[in-house]
C-alpha cells in the first residue's frame, strides 16, 4: 500500500514540472494564439541559465535566488523576442507565428552548445532538499514534496492574477475574444507582451527548477515541448486549472502505466490525447472557440487559374528543371529528386491547410505510411517496383482515411493536435513492431529496379510525379469541389445553409492529402533505399508545415517554393556546417520578417499592389472621359 | 591537353568501375566521414578530434604509400534519410575512396545499405548493433567497435559471479537497449540457469521519467540491476536512484557506463561498485595508449573520451586498409581488411574475415568516486576475439554474401 502512495507522489512530482510549462505554453497561446514553438527552448534557456547563477553563488540564498534570478533573465529574452519578432507578424495567416517560434528553436539549440559547450552538466542539489523522506520504508525525495507543494501554490497565484487584477480581467476577456477587447480601447501591443513575459517566465522557472533532478543538455527542449502541447491540449486551450489536472493525469498513468506495460511511456500522452479529443473535441477544460470571424476576400486575393503567360512559364520552369541531368552531376540529381519529393509532400499538406483550411500537425504519418506500404510490398511481397509505387500510396490514403474521419469532426488547434496524435500512434507502431517493421532499424534494401535506378532516370521519374502531383492538386482547387471546399473553409455556416456537406467535404479533402502525400512517402523510400520511422516523425511533420507557411499558405501553390527553397537550404547547411540548425533558424528568422505572409503570399501581395497603382491612373482617365 | 587528361581519367574511371579515380586523380586519397556531430556533440566532438590527430600522425609519416590522406566529413543530424544524403554527396561528388563514421545503429544500417547497394567500401566506427555485421551484414561493411554482443558477453562474465538471482533490467526503449537486454539475459541464463528475471522497465530513449521507473523497480526488489540507459537518461536515473537508495545493497551492471563521455557528469553523484565497460585512460598503462595519450594531450590540451580512441582507430584502420590494398578499388580494399591486423591504443586488432568485426575489446570495471569525480577502479581490459560467438555460430547469423 506504501508503494502505491509513493508512486502517485512520484507521479505528482513529474506533474508538476509538467505543469509549469504547460501552464505559460496556455497562457500564451489563450491570449496570442501563438502555437509557441519555441517554448520549449526557454524552457531549456532557464536550466542553463539556472545552472550558470547557481554554479557561480553558492548557498541556499544562492541557489534560490539563481533560479528566480534565471527565470526572470529568460523572460526578458521573451519579451526582445516578441517585441523585436512577434510583434511584426501578428497579422500573418494563421500559424505563421509557429515557422518564426521553429527558427528561435533551431537557433538557441545550437547556441547553447556554442555557449556552455556540448557536455552534459549536472547542476547542484537544492539545499535543504537533498535528501529522502521515509515513508514506510518507502524513500521519497525531498525535493519532490517541495515540487508537489509548489505546483499547486502557483497555480493558486495564478488563479489569483487571473481573477483578483484588472491585468488578469484583460488576459481573460482576451483570451474570449481579443478583437472586443481590442475596439474596446485596451493596448493590445503591451497586453501580449506582458502576457508572453509571463509564460516565457513560467517555462524558465520549469526548467530551473529542474536542474537538481536532471542534467542540462541541448536536447531538452525537444523532450518536453511536445508533451507540453498535449497536456494543454488536453486540459483545454487557455485553462490553467485544465492545464494541471492533464498534467496530474497523464504523470500518474505514466506512473502506474509502466508498472502494467513498461513500454507504455514512449506512446501514452498521445494515448490519452486522441482518446480526450474524441470524447470532449475541445479538451477536459477547455469551451468550443467562439465562430471566426473572418472577412475573407479582404485579407486574401481571390484566387484565380493561371494566365496563358503564367502556365507557359511554369512548363518553361518545368523543362529547366527537367535538363538538369544534362548539367549537375550525380549528387545534384539526387539531391533534384529529393527536392521533388518534398515538393510533393509540401504540396499534399498545403492543398489540406490553404484549400481546406485544416492544419494538420501530423501529415508525416500519411508521408510515411506510403512509404512503409512500399518497403512491405517490395520486400515480402516481392512486387515489382511499378506495382509497388502505385500501391504502396493506398496505405496513406488507407491511414487517411480513418485517422482523417475522426480529425475533422474538430477544427483550429485541436484538429492540428489530433493529427499529431495519430501520427504519433503510427510512429511508435512503427518503432515498436519491430516483428514487422524492424523498429527503428528500419526496413533496408528497398532499391528502384534497373531502368529507374539510374540517378537521372530516378531524377525524371520524381520530377514527372511531382508535376503531376501539383497540377492534379490545382485542378482540385478549381473544380466544384474546390470550391465547396474553400466555402466551408471561409464560413462553414453559410456553406452548410447552401447545402454543402463540410464534414464530408473535409474528410474527402484530408484523403486526397493523405493519398498524395503518400505517393510522396513511396518515392522517397526507392530514393533511400529503405524506410526508417523517422519518416514517420514529428520532425517532418514540422518540416512540412515550415514549408508551407515559408511558401505562403494564402496562396494556391506557394508550397512548391516553400519546399524547393527549405529542403535546398537544409541540405546545402547541413553539406557545408555543423552549426546548419544556428544558420537554418536565423535564416527562417529572416525569412519571416522579409516575407510575412510567406514567400509566395508576398510577392503575390506586392505584384497586385503594383497592377492596383498602375492601374488607378487608367481608370480615372476612362471616367474623366466619360464624364466629358 | 587538360581536356584529353580528364578524358583519359574519365575512361579510367569506367574502366576501374566507378572508383579508382581518387587515388588515379592526383597525390591524395579522400576518405568520407559521417557523423551525428550537431545532434551528439558530446560524444562527436572527441571522436573528432581523435580523428584529426590520426590523420595528422598519418600524413607526418609520410601519408598513405606517398599520397596525403584527406577526410571530408559531414553532419548527419541523426536522421538516417540525411546520412543517405551525405553518404551520396562524399561517393558522387567528392569520389571519395571509402565511407566511415556514424554513432547510431540505424544510421550505421542506412549507410551500410548505401554502401552494399553503391558497391563502397564503408567502415562503421560507433554503431553498437548486432545486426551491422550479423543479420543485417554485407561484404562491403566492417565496423570497428565491439559490438553489443560482445559488450554483454564482457559484463555476462563478471556479474555471472556475483550471488544475486532476482535481476531487474532498466534500458532505453528502442533497438540498442532492446537488445542489450535479450543477449545479456540470454548469455546470463546459460551460465546461471537459477536466475529469475523480476522486471523489466522501458523508458522512452532521452525521455526518461525517472521517479517512476525508480520506484517501479524497488517494488520488485531485485538483488541486482542491469541498466542500458546512458546519457542524460542516465544521470536522472542516477539521482533518483541515489535519492531513493534503490541502488543501496544492490549489484548494478550497467553497459557503457565507464566511457568518460558518461561517467564524467555524474561528478559526485557516481555510484559506486557498478560493474560496467568503459575507458579508463588514466589506468591504461601500455606503450601503445601511452603513445597516443600523449600525442593527444599535447594537441588538445584535454584528457581523451573513448569517442576520441573510436575515431583515432577509424582513421588508422582505414589507412591501414588503403596502404595494404594500394588500391581504392573496394574489391581490393575488401580483400586487404579482410584479416588485416594492426597495432591500436588497445593493442593488436584485427578485422575478422567472417563477419567483418575488429577485435578491439573494452574494458571492465567497477565505478568508484575520487576527488568528487567518477572513475573506473580494477579494470581489466577484455580482448575482443574472446566474446565472440564461434564461427558456426556466426555463419549461422550471417547471411551468404
Amino acid at each position: 500500500m506504501a508503494f502505491y502512495v509513493v508512486q502517485f507522489l512520484t507521479g505528482l512530482a513529474s506533474a508538476a514540472s509538467l505543469f509549469l510549462v504547460a501552464s505559460g505554453l496556455s497562457i500564451i497561446f489563450g491570449v496570442t494564439r501563438i502555437v509557441n514553438f519555441a517554448h520549449g527552448a526557454f524552457y531549456m534557456l532557464g536550466a542553463y541559465v539556472a545552472f550558470t547563477l547557481t554554479e557561480r553563488f553558492s548557498g541556499a540564498l544562492g541557489f534560490w535566488g539563481g533560479i528566480v534570478a534565471a527565470a526572470l533573465v529568460v523572460a526578458l529574452v521573451g519579451v526582445i523576442v516578441e517585441m523585436v519578432l512577434l510583434r511584426r507578424i501578428y497579422h500573418s495567416p494563421e500559424l505563421f507565428q509557429l515557422l518564426a517560434t521553429f527558427g528561435l528553436t533551431l537557433m538557441v539549440q545550437d547556441l547553447v552548445v556554442l555557449i556552455w559547450g556540448p557536455d552534459d552538466l549536472l547542476g547542484r542539489r537544492a539545499p535543504g532538499f537533498k535528501g529522502a523522506v521515509d515513508f514506510f520504508g518507502q524513500n521519497i525525495p525531498s525535493y519532490d514534496l517541495f515540487l508537489i507543494v509548489l505546483s499547486p501554490v502557483v497555480l493558486g497565484i495564478l488563479w489569483l492574477l487571473f481573477q483578483r487584477t484588472r491585468w488578469g480581467i484583460l488576459v481573460r476577456a482576451a483570451t474570449q475574444d481579443r478583437d472586443m477587447v481590442a475596439a474596446l480601447g485596451v493596448n493590445q501591443k503591451w497586453l501580449f507582451t506582458s502576457v508572453f513575459a509571463v509564460g516565457v517566465f513560467l517555462a524558465a522557472l520549469g526548467g530551473a527548477l529542474q536542474i537538481p533532478r536532471d542534467a542540462v543538455h541541448h536536447a531538452m527542449d525537444l523532450r518536453i515541448i511536445v508533451e507540453v502541447f498535449v497536456v494543454v491540449v488536453i486540459g483545454g486551450l487557455g485553462s490553467i486549472i485544465g492545464a494541471f489536472v492533464a498534467a496530474v493525469l497523464v504523470s500518474e498513468l505514466n506512473a502506474f502505466g509502466i508498472l502494467i506495460f513498461p513500454k507504455i511511456s514512449i506512446i501514452l500522452v498521445f494515448l490519452v490525447m486522441a482518446v480526450v479529443l474524441i470524447v470532449r473535441p475541445w479538451g477536459l477544460f477547455g469551451k468550443p472557440e467562439a465562430p471566426a470571424r473572418r472577412t475573407p476576400g479582404l485579407t486574401v486575393n481571390p484566387w484565380r487559374p493561371l494566365t496563358s503567360n503564367e502556365r507557359i512559364g511554369a512548363v518553361v520552369a518545368l523543362i529547366a528543371a527537367a535538363a538538369l541531368p544534362f548539367v549537375g552531376g550525380n549528387y545534384a540529381m539526387t539531391v533534384g529528386s529529393e527536392i521533388a519529393i518534398f515538393v510533393i509532400f509540401a504540396a499534399s499538406l498545403h492543398f489540406l491547410m490553404a484549400v481546406g483550411g485544416l492544419a494538420s500537425f501530423g501529415h508525416a504519418a500519411y508521408f510515411g505510411l506510403g512509404a512503409y506500404g512500399v518497403a512491405f510490398l517490395a520486400k515480402m511481397a516481392g512486387l515489382p517496383m511499378i506495382v509497388s509505387l502505385l500501391l504502396g500510396p493506398l496505405l496513406g490514403c488507407l491511414g487517411a482515411a480513418v485517422f482523417g474521419f475522426f480529425c475533422v469532426q474538430l477544427s483550429g488547434v485541436y484538429f492540428a493536435m489530433l493529427t499529431l496524435a495519430f501520427a504519433q500512434i503510427v510512429w511508435s507502431i512503427a518503432f515498436q513492431w519491430v516483428a514487422v517493421t524492424g523498429g527503428d532499424n528500419g526496413i533496408l534494401g528497398v532499391w528502384p529496379e534497373k531502368w529507374a535506378a539510374g540517378p537521372a532516370s530516378f531524377y525524371w521519374l520524381s520530377l514527372a510525379i511531382a508535376a503531376l502531383c501539383v497540377v492534379v492538386l490545382r485542378l482540385i482547387v478549381f473544380s466544384p469541389f474546390g470550391y465547396a471546399l474553400r466555402a466551408t473553409r471561409d464560413s462553414p455556416l453559410r456553406s452548410e445553409a447552401i447545402g454543402i456537406n463540410a464534414k464530408r467535404m473535409q474528410w474527402t479533402a484530408f484523403v486526397i492529402a493523405g493519398t498524395v502525400a503518400g505517393i510522396g512517402g513511396a518515392l522517397f523510400a526507392y530514393l533511400k533505399g529503405s524506410v526508417f520511422p523517422d519518416s514517420l516523425g514529428i520532425s517532418l511533420s514540422v518540416d512540412a508545415l515550415v514549408m508551407v507557411l515559408l511558401g505562403g499558405v494564402e496562396t494556391v501553390s506557394g508550397a512548391v517554393i516553400g519546399a524547393i527553397v527549405f529542403k535546398a537550404a537544409n541540405i546545402w547547411l547541413v553539406s557545408q556546417t555543423d552549426w546548419s540548425k544556428l544558420v537554418l533558424g536565423g535564416f527562417i528568422v529572416l525569412m519571416v520578417v522579409a516575407f510575412p505572409k510567406g514567400i509566395v503570399g508576398t510577392l503575390e501581395a506586392i505584384m497586385a499592389r503594383w497592377r492596383a497603382r498602375s492601374s488607378a491612373p487608367k481608370s480615372r482617365v476612362a471616367s474623366m472621359e466619360v464624364a466629358e | 591537353m587538360q581536356r584529353r587528361h580528364l578524358l583519359g581519367a574519365a575512361l579510367a574511371v569506367v574502366v576501374a568501375g566507378m572508383s579508382g579515380n581518387a587515388m588515379a586523380q592526383s597525390g591524395e586519397i579522400k576518405i568520407g566521414e559521417i557523423n551525428s556531430y550537431s545532434l551528439l556533440p558530446a560524444f562527436t566532438e572527441p571522436y573528432r578530434k581523435g580523428w584529426q590527430l590520426a590523420v595528422e600522425e598519418i600524413n607526418a609519416a609520410g601519408g598513405i604509400n606517398g599520397k596525403k590522406l584527406v577526410v571530408i566529413s559531414k553532419d548527419d543530424g541523426g536522421k538516417p534519410a540525411d546520412a543517405q544524403t551525405a553518404a551520396n554527396e562524399l561517393v558522387s561528388s567528392e569520389n571519395v575512396a571509402m565511407l566511415t563514421g556514424t554513432f547510431l545503429s540505424n544510421i550505421g544500417l542506412a549507410v551500410s545499405d548505401f554502401a552494399n547497394q553503391k558497391k563502397v567500401f564503408f567502415l562503421a566506427a560507433e554503431p553498437l548493433t548486432d545486426a551491422i555485421t550479423w543479420a543485417k551484414g554485407n561484404r562491403y561493411t566492417f565496423r570497428l567497435r565491439p559490438s553489443n554482443y560482445m559488450q554483454a558477453a564482457m559484463l555476462v562474465e563478471q556479474a555471472a559471479k556475483l550471488p544475486a538471482k532476482k535481476w531487474a533490467t532498466i534500458a532505453p526503449n528502442y533497438e540498442y537497449g532492446q537488445s542489450a537486454v535479450a543477449v545479456f539475459k540470454k548469455l546470463m541464463s546459460e551460465k546461471r540457469p537459477d536466475i529469475q528475471w523480476v522486471d523489466e522497465q522501458w523508458p522512452p530513449q532521452g525521455k526518461i521519467d525517472a521517479g517512476p521507473v525508480v520506484q517501479a523497480v524497488a517494488a520488485a526488489n531485485p538483488e541486482a540491476i542491469l541498466n542500458v540507459t546512458f546519457g542524460a537518461d542516465l544521470v536522472k536515473l542516477v539521482r533518483e536512484g541515489n535519492t531513493r537508495g534503490l541502488f543501496k545493497g544492490r549489484s548494478v551492471v550497467s553497459f557503457l557506463t565507464g566511457e568518460p563521455e558518461y561517467l564524467d557528469p555524474l561528478k559526485e553523484e557516481t555510484p559506486e561498485g557498478w560493474i560496467v565497460t568503459g575507458y579508463p585512460w588514466y589506468d591504461i598503462k601500455t606503450p601503445e595508449h601511452d603513445k597516443f595519450l600523449k600525442a593527444y594531450q599535447a594537441k588538445y590540451n584535454d584528457y581523451p573520451r573513448l569517442g576520441s580512441i573510436v575515431g583515432y582507430q577509424t582513421i588508422k584502420a582505414a589507412a591501414a586498409i588503403l596502404a595494404k590494398a594500394n588500391s581504392t578499388d573496394p574489391e581490393k580494399l575488401i580483400a586487404a581488411a579482410e584479416g588485416l591486423s594492426m597495432p591500436s591504443p588497445f593493442g593488436e586488432i584485427t578485422f575478422r574475415k567472417i563477419d567483418h568485426q575488429s577485435t578491439l575489446g573494452a574494458f571492465v570495471g567497477k565505478t568508484a568516486l575520487k576527488d568528487g569525480k567518477g572513475i573506473m577502479v580494477d579494470t581489466a581490459y577484455k580482448k575482443g576475439a574472446d566474446f565472440l560467438p564461434s564461427d558456426a555460430e556466426v555463419e549461422k547469423l550471417r547471411p551468404k554474401d
